[in-house]
């Protein structure tokens, strides 16, 4: 790639940046904004962490440069959300564990 | 010249990526599993809390919405930096690393006031459940924020030299100081809602 071919890239990069930047304070404003509505607790939460979602993958596809990034790296995130669901998921199962046991001891 | 350290500069032919690259991604996921534990934990001891207070009620929302917009600046002025590299700016890569630092240092000393607050009005993780997870993983955040100023403050000043003798392993050692750093502001992304306003 010449040299002219990549800083022209890296400029466009650069505005897409800038772009993801507004975005991202934009969201937080508006999850600020929800939480002080006092909604009900569920909704609450899955709004929070509906829009911290869309901003975390804003951040590790544009800044992080996952949207072009090689198979092995897409691999070695695949097993990290999987690790990392169950890891989530067997702690959560820790809970009804409990809950079994107080049922058993009544 | 053979180097010492093989593929620094370019992608080795089977991964696709140059080993630094390669080895952050790997540091990466056990951060997630480290954080994750901590989020787990959160999720297991909310669930089976009989109340759980609002975090806005305990906490300073305003100077945490503060430190949130602190923290995605920071990560653009990171990649910035990057960039400037990319185009053989290095001027501008000074510029924008330099302001990568100081707004991670305005991060930890707005926490620095945030948590003075709590002491002052006795609030202590031994108080209760909801204040230990605070600290605790508010505290391993803080941490991971200076971890980036050390690395960064290196990258700033004593290791520029590599700059000059070879500008594309540089690069990419800004780019992989990068990664670190926005993981830092990922993490914080979801921090923030669910400790402060949940």
């Amino acid at each position: 790639m010449s040299v002219l071919t990549q800083e022209h890239d890296i400029k466009k990069e650069i505005r897409g940046y800038i772009l993801v930047f507004v975005v991202l304070g934009i969201l937080t404003v508006i999850t600020v904004t929800i939480s002080r509505l006092h909604l009900p607790v569920a909704p609450a939460i899955v709004l929070a962490l509906f829009i911290a979602t869309i901003k975390g993958t804003l951040v590790a596809c544009y800044f992080m440069h996952l949207i072009s990034e090689r198979k092995l790296i897409y691999a070695l995130l695949i097993m990290t959300v999987i690790f990392f669901s169950g890891l989530l998921g067997l702690t959560i199962l820790g809970y009804y564990d409990h809950l079994v046991g107080i049922s058993r001891v009544s | 010249m053979s180097e010492a350290i093989p593929y620094t500069s370019h992608e080795r032919p089977d991964t696709g990526v140059y080993n630094a690259k390669l080895g952050v991604w790997l540091f990466l996921a056990s951060e997630v599993m480290l954080f994750g534990a901590l989020f787990s934990s959160y999720v297991l001891l909310r669930i089976g809390a009989p109340s759980w207070p609002q975090g806005a009620s305990l906490l300073n929302v305003p100077l945490a919405t503060f430190n949130t917009l602190v923290l995605i600046t920071s990560s653009v002025t990171m990649v910035m930096a990057w960039a400037s590299l990319k185009m053989d700016n290095f001027k501008k890569f000074r510029l924008y690393l330099g302001l990568t630092i100081l707004l991670a240092l305005t991060f930890l000393v707005v926490k620095y006031f945030e948590y003075s607050a709590k002491f002052e009005h006795h609030l202590f993780p031994k108080t209760s459940t909801f204040l230990a997870i605070y600290f605790t993983m508010t505290g391993l955040h803080a941490l991971h924020v200076f971890g980036g100023v050390v690395v960064n403050t290196y990258n700033l000043w004593p290791g520029t030299h590599m700059w000059e003798a070879n500008p594309e392993r540089f690069t990419n050692r800004i780019e992989v100081s990068g990664l670190y750093w926005h993981f830092v502001d990922l993490v914080w992304i979801f921090l923030f809602p669910v400790l402060y306003l949940l």
